[in-house]
């Protein structure tokens, strides 16, 4: 459940920070402050809503288990997008990005039946990392 | 600055994906590093409560230097896509984060990427950057 959370709000996160971004005039770095005032047009706010939830669920996720498996655990959220893309919204899907989905697919059917921690001689003697 | 130069030019361009894959894997390292040191928020709720486990997060330094890195991949990627399209922007930055995550992981933390992830990383790799095209 927290790694799917992790793995959908990303993608439809950053798709929505895209539509926000790309709707605006260019920006430059020589005005840093258009670039703050773009947080708050809607498609970008709904994009940082979206990665809230994303960064939450993440956190949980890093509390028991590697950086290494949760980024590569979670990389089936682009599979959602592109599956949504076609049968949700009937867009085209060619060839070369079903490619994608599998091969992505495969990397995380992989890599998810792994460990999902390194195991540490501390952790291994059953002492507690946690503060208290 | 030539704006029209500096928008179209490679190196521009590499400097951007740069920026956010740097500044986003120190994020991720640091974010990471902190919530090891902190242990199992489940297991903290558990015991102490949401408030608990809210306290714990906010009260490591470790954290909010992620976040810090964080925030700065964040407006890299906004001014990124600005000048971008996504289906470029997103999947370059996607890809080599992966790895660079991998890589950061095994050398800061220590942590035991085996042959499994790399394998895993590089087919990950390779399909999102086929997403792209």
């Amino acid at each position: 459940m927290v790694l799917s959370l992790v793995a959908v709000c990303a993608p439809l996160g950053n798709a929505c920070l895209s539509k926000g971004m790309t709707s605006l005039p260019a920006l430059s770095v020589t005005h840093p402050l258009a670039l703050i005032m773009a947080v708050f047009t809607p498609w970008v706010a709904l994009g940082i809503v979206l990665l809230i939830g994303f960064f939450a669920s993440y956190l949980t996720a890093l509390s028991w288990a590697d950086l290494s498996y949760v980024m590569l655990a979670t990389a089936w959220g682009n599979v959602v997008v592109e599956l949504l893309s076609r049968f949700a919204l009937h867009e085209a899907v060619s060839s070369e990005r079903w490619l994608g989905v599998l091969l992505i697919a495969a990397g995380v059917g992989y890599v998810t039946p792994g460990a999902s921690r390194t195991i540490t001689p501390t952790a291994a003697a059953g002492k507690s990392e946690v503060p208290q | 600055m030539n704006l029209v130069l500096f928008h179209s030019s490679f190196w521009a361009a590499t400097a951007m994906i740069a920026a956010v894959v740097l500044s986003s894997t120190a994020g991720e390292v640091f974010t990471a590093a902190a919530m090891k040191s902190i242990g199992d928020l489940d297991a903290i709720r558990a015991r102490s409560g949401l408030k608990g486990a809210i306290l714990a997060v906010l009260t490591s330094p470790l954290f909010f230097t992620g976040v810090f890195f964080m925030a700065v991949a964040f407006f890299a990627l906004l001014f990124t896509l600005n000048h971008m399209n996504l289906g470029l922007a997103g999947p370059a930055t996607a890809s080599l984060t992966v790895v660079a995550n991998a890589l950061a992981a095994m050398l800061f933390l220590k942590e035991n990427v085996d042959r499994r992830r790399w394998i895993a990383a590089a087919l990950i790799c390779v399909g999102v950057y086929f997403l792209a095209h």
